[in-house]
C-alpha cells in the first residue's frame, strides 16, 4: 500500500521531468506553472480539508497575504524579496494561530464562517489601501533574486516550481503516514475516540491550519513573482472557492487528487474563455456535476472502482 | 489504597440529573462491572471518569491525584482508556492504523521530522506496526491486519477498538458493553478477551448487559438505577440485594 | 448629532431587515438539512432582478412582484430536487460545492439573459421621504420593515401553531424521529428551499427601489445573512431576525462613523469577534455530544 503510494512520487517527478521537452510552445508552460503552483496551494488545504475534516473559505486570504508582502516591501521599503517572503509567511502564521484556536473549539459550519470572514476583510483591505497596494487595479512586484542570481525566465521558473512541487508531494506522503497525520486523519474519523487516546485535538487543527495557511502564503508569494504583478482577485473569496474546489473535485483526502484537481481547475477557465460570456454557468454547472455524481472526488473514486475491478 | 476513586459525583443536564450522588471505589486488579437499566447512568459514568463530560460535581480520584474536570487527553496521559457503546472506529484509516493511533501517546508526534520522513521516527513506526498487529492478533483480529475498517464486520470492529484501547499500554480500561449486538458465540469469545485483559494486570471497568458475562467475571458490581447507586459489592451480594432485585434483576432471575 | 444618528439607523435597519430575511432562508434550509446554502443571496438578486424585468416588459407592478417571488422559489426547488436530495449526508465540504456551483449558475445566466447594467425599481409608494427629528426615512424604508415584520409574525405562526410547520420544527430537532412519526423529510427540505428562496426573492425585491440591484449584488448579500444568521446562533429563527438587525445597524453605524471604504467588512469583523467570544453565536444553544 504505502509503496504503491510512493510510487506515484516518481510517476509525478517524471512527467514533470518530461513536460516542458513535450509543450510545444511559452503559453502552455505558463499554464503548467500555474497549475505546479495550485497543486502545492492545494497539497497543503488538502492535508486541512481532506484529511483532518476542517473547512477553510478563506485561503485565498493567506495567499493575498503572501502575495502582497511580495509587492509592497520590496516596492515601499526597499526589503530584499525573501526576507519579505519569509514576513509574510510569518504574519499569515501569526493570524492563523490567533484566529485558530478559539475557532477549532467549533465545527464545520462556524468554522467555514470564521474563515470566510477573515478572508474577505483581507481581500477589502487590500482594495482599500490604494497607497500601499495600488487597489483593484493591482500593483507591479519586483523580480525574485537570490545571491546575484535573478529568476526571470519562465523555464527558471518552472524548474524551481517542479521541484517545490515534488518535495511538496513527498512531504505530504510522508507526513500522512506518520504520528501526526495519523492523529489529523483519526480525529476526522472519529474526534471522541481521538481525545480519548490522548490526541489533544484543538492542537492539532491549530497546527494543520497554520501550516497550510502559511504553505498558501508562500506560494502566494511565489505566485506574485512569478506573475510579476498581484490584483486583490488573487485574496478575493472566488478564488477561495476555487481552492477548496480543486481539493474536492480531484478527491478529498487523496494526494494525487490534489494535483488532478489543480491540474484541471487551472485547466478549465482556459478552457471555457471559448464560451464567450457563458464561463461562470459552464463552471457553476461542472462543480454541482461534478459533486453529485462524484462527492468524493474523482481520484478516490476512480481508485475504488478499479479497487473493485481487480 | 484504591486506583480509582469516585466520590458523590454528579452530573446535570439541563434538568435531568444523569447521575447522582455516586461514590465507589476500584482496586488496581479486579474487574469491575457498572450494571443497571437502560438510561441507569452507565454511559455518562464513563463518560464523567474518562473526561469527555464534566462532572457538575463531586470527586474522582486515581491514584489518590484528582482527575475530576480534566481532559481526555490528560487522561490518557494518565493511563485510563476506554472503548464505546456507539462504535467510534475511524472509517477513513486502515483497521491496523486505528490501533496505532492509540499509541499516539508513545510517540514522537514532531511535525517537521514526520515530514522529512527521518529514520528514527520510521523505524519507531515500523515497531509499532509490528507491535500493533501483535495487539490484533491477542484480540483475535488477525485476518484483519491489512484490512480496511470500513469492510469489516461489527463484532470485529468492537473488538479493533479493544486493541486501540490497549495500545494505550493503560492502567485501567473501561469497556463499554463490549458484546452488545454480539450473537452468543462472539459473546463468549469477548468474555474470555476480557479475562486475557484482565489477566495483563489491567484493572477492567466493563458496563455489560450480558449478565452471565458480567457474573462470570466481575470481582465486584456497581448497579445503577435512575442515576443512582443502588447497590454495590460482589455478584453474590448483589443477586442477593432485594432492592436490586426489585428494580433490575427480577425480570431476568 | 441626533440626527445622524438617527439617519444611520434607518438606513441601518431597512438594510438589516433584508440581511434577516436572507438569514432566515439560510435558517430554514439549514434546519431541515444541516445545509449552508451559499445560494441565498442569489435569491435575493433574483427578486429584485425579476422584478425588474417583469415591470419592464408591461405586468401591473404586483403582479411582477409576485411572479419575482415565485420563480425565485421554483428554482429554490429545482436545485434541492436536482442538487440536493441526491447527495444527502454528503460531508459539508461537498454540500457547500454545490450550493456555490448553483450561485454562479444562477449568477451566470442573469448575467448573460439580462446583462451586467444596474437597475432600478420604482418606489412602492413615492420617494418623498418622511421627516423624523431632522433625519429622513423613505417610504419605501417602511415597507422593507412593514413587509419584515409581517413575514416574522406569519413564520412564527406557521412554525407554532400549524402542523405543516411544526413538522419542520420536529424535521430539525431530529430527523430520524420525524421520519418515524411519518413526517416527509423530503417534502420538508421541499418547503424549506422553496419557503427560504421566496423570503430571499422577497427581500431582493423590498430592497431594490432603494439600493438599486445588478447580476453580482447576491454575493454580499448573501454572506452577510450568513453573518447575521451566525450571529444569532445558526439555526434559531428569531436569532437570525436578531442578527440581520443588528448587523445592518452596526454596518450602517461603522461606515457613517468609522470608515464607508470598510463598511462591506465590517460584518464580517463583528462575526470574528463573536465568534471569538460567544461561540455560539449570540443565542446558539450549547450541544453535548452523544458517545
Amino acid at each position: 500500500m504505502q509503496k504503491r503510494a510512493y510510487f506515484g512520487l516518481y510517476v509525478v517527478i517524471a512527467v514533470l521531468i518530461v513536460l516542458p521537452f513535450v509543450l510545444p510552445n511559452s503559453f502552455y508552460l505558463d499554464v503548467a506553472i500555474r497549475m505546479a503552483i495550485n497543486a502545492v496551494i492545494v497539497l497543503g488545504l488538502n492535508l486541512l480539508i481532506g484529511f483532518a475534516g476542517q473547512i477553510s473559505l478563506g485561503h485565498a486570504g493567506f495567499l493575498g497575504i503572501g502575495a502582497y508582502a511580495s509587492a509592497v516591501l520590496p516596492t515601499h521599503f526597499g526589503w530584499h524579496p525573501l526576507l519579505a517572503m519569509i514576513a509574510g509567511a510569518v504574519v499569515t502564521g501569526v493570524l492563523a494561530a490567533l484566529v485558530a484556536r478559539p475557532i477549532f473549539k467549533l465545527k464545520g459550519n462556524y468554522l467555514a464562517m470564521a474563515t470566510l470572514g477573515l478572508g474577505i476583510i483581507l481581500s477589502i483591505a487590500v482594495r482599500n489601501e490604494a497607497q500601499w497596494t495600488g487597489g483593484p487595479d493591482g500593483m507591479p512586484v519586483p523580480a525574485f533574486g537570490l545571491f546575484g542570481f535573478e529568476l526571470s525566465s519562465d523555464k527558471q521558473w518552472y524548474w524551481v516550481i517542479a521541484v517545490l512541487l515534488s518535495v511538496s508531494v513527498w512531504a505530504s506522503l510522508n507526513l500522512i503516514d506518520s504520528p501526526f497525520g495519523r492523529a489529523l486523519r483519526a480525529l476526522h474519523g472519529s474526534e471522541v475516540a481521538s481525545r480519548v487516546v490522548g490526541v489533544d485535538v484543538v492542537r492539532y487543527k491549530v497546527a494543520i491550519f497554520v501550516m497550510s495557511a502559511v504553505f498558501a502564503s508562500l506560494m502566494g508569494s511565489i505566485t506574485a513573482h512569478y506573475v510579476g504583478f498581484v490584483t486583490p482577485n488573487l485574496a478575493d473569496f472566488f478564488h477561495s472557492i476555487e481552492l477548496v474546489t480543486m481539493v474536492v473535485i480531484g478527491g478529498m483526502a487523496s494526494v494525487y487528487g490534489s494535483l488532478i484537481g489543480a491540474v484541471l481547475l487551472t485547466a478549465l477557465p482556459q478552457a471555457l474563455a471559448t464560451f464567450e460570456g457563458w464561463e461562470t454557468v459552464a463552471f457553476g454547472g461542472i462543480l454541482m456535476v461534478c459533486m453529485i455524481f462524484l462527492p468524493k472526488g474523482l481520484v478516490p473514486t476512480l481508485a475504488s472502482k478499479l479497487g473493485k475491478g481487480e | 489504597m484504591a486506583l480509582l476513586d469516585v466520590s458523590n459525583l454528579s452530573i446535570h443536564f439541563g434538568g435531568v440529573k444523569a447521575v447522582q450522588e455516586v461514590t465507589f471505589s476500584i482496586d488496581a486488579g479486579i474487574v469491575y462491572s457498572v450494571i443497571g437499566p437502560n438510561g441507569a447512568g452507565k454511559t455518562t459514568l464513563f463518560n464523567l471518569i474518562t473526561g469527555v463530560y464534566k462532572p457538575t460535581s463531586g470527586e474522582i480520584h486515581l491514584d489518590g491525584e484528582s482527575i475530576a474536570g480534566k481532559s481526555p487527553d490528560e487522561l490518557a496521559r494518565r493511563g485510563v482508556a476506554r472503548t464505546f457503546q456507539n462504535l467510534q472506529i475511524c472509517m477513513n484509516m486502515s483497521a491496523i492504523e486505528n490501533v496505532m493511533v492509540g499509541a499516539h501517546l508513545r510517540l514522537d508526534r514532531n511535525l517537521l521530522k514526520a515530514a522529512l520522513r527521518l529514520p528514527s521516527l520510521t523505524r519507531r513506526d515500523a515497531e509499532l506496526r509490528d507491535e500493533a498487529a501483535e495487539l490484533m492478533r491477542f484480540v483475535g483480529l488477525e485476518k484483519y491486519i491489512e484490512a480496511r475498517a470500513d469492510s469489516m464486520p461489527y463484532g470485529a470492529l468492537k473488538r479493533l477498538e479493544i486493541a486501540r484501547a490497549l495500545a494505550m499500554k493503560p492502567r485501567l480500561i473501561f469497556l463499554d458493553e463490549p458484546a452488545a449486538g454480539l450473537n452468543p458465540k462472539e459473546t463468549i469469545e469477548v468474555d474470555h478477551l476480557v479475562r486475557k485483559v484482565a489477566d495483563s494486570g489491567i484493572t477492567v471497568v466493563l458496563v455489560e448487559h450480558d449478565m452471565k458475562m458480567v457474573m462470570n467475571l466481575s470481582d465486584r458490581i456497581l448497579v445503577l438505577d435512575y442515576g443512582k447507586k443502588l447497590a454495590e459489592g460482589t455478584g453474590e451480594e448483589v443477586r442477593k440485594n432485594p432492592d436490586v432485585i426489585a428494580a433490575y434483576l427480577g425480570a431476568h432471575a | 448629532m441626533l440626527a445622524q444618528l438617527l439617519q444611520f439607523l434607518f438606513s441601518g435597519v431597512t438594510v438589516g431587515a433584508t440581511y434577516a430575511l436572507a438569514a432566515l432562508g439560510f435558517t430554514l434550509i439549514y434546519n431541515a438539512s444541516n445545509v449552508i446554502n451559499f445560494a441565498q443571496g442569489e435569491f435575493i438578486m433574483l427578486g429584485g432582478m425579476l422584478a425588474v424585468f417583469f415591470a419592464q416588459s408591461g405586468l401591473p407592478l404586483p403582479a411582477a412582484l409576485l411572479l419575482a417571488i415565485l420563480v425565485p422559489a421554483v428554482v429554490g426547488v429545482v436545485i434541492e430536487k436536482l442538487a440536493i436530495e441526491p447527495v444527502k449526508g454528503a460531508e459539508t465540504v461537498t454540500l457547500i460545492i454545490i450550493t456555490i456551483g448553483a450561485s454562479l449558475v444562477i449568477r451566470g445566466l442573469v448575467q448573460v439573459w439580462l446583462g451586467k447594467g444596474t437597475h432600478s425599481l420604482p418606489a412602492f409608494s413615492g420617494d418623498t421621504p418622511i421627516e423624523i427629528l431632522g433625519a429622513t426615512l423613505l417610504p419605501q424604508s417602511l415597507w422593507v420593515l412593514g413587509v419584515t415584520a409581517i413575514v416574522v409574525v406569519v413564520l412564527w405562526y406557521f412554525f407554532n401553531r400549524t402542523l405543516t410547520g411544526k413538522a419542520m420544527l420536529a424535521t430539525s430537532y431530529n430527523r430520524v424521529a420525524a421520519e418515524l412519526v411519518g413526517i416527509n423529510t423530503n417534502g420538508v427540505l421541499f418547503m424549506s428551499f422553496a419557503m427560504s428562496a421566496g423570503l430571499g426573492a422577497l427581500g431582493g425585491i423590498l430592497i431594490t427601489p432603494i439600493t438599486l440591484t445588478s447580476y453580482d449584488v447576491g454575493i454580499m448579500l448573501g454572506l452577510k445573512g450568513f453573518v447575521a444568521a451566525v450571529l444569532g446562533g445558526l439555526g434559531n429563527g428569531l436569532g437570525a431576525v436578531v442578527g440581520g438587525l443588528l448587523v445592518g445597524i452596526l454596518e450602517a453605524m461603522g461606515a457613517g462613523y468609522l470608515s464607508s471604504a470598510y463598511k462591506d467588512a465590517i460584518p464580517f469583523v463583528l462575526i470574528l469577534f463573536i465568534l471569538f467570544f460567544m461561540p455560539r453565536g449570540l443565542f446558539g444553544a450549547k450541544v453535548t455530544d452523544r458517545v
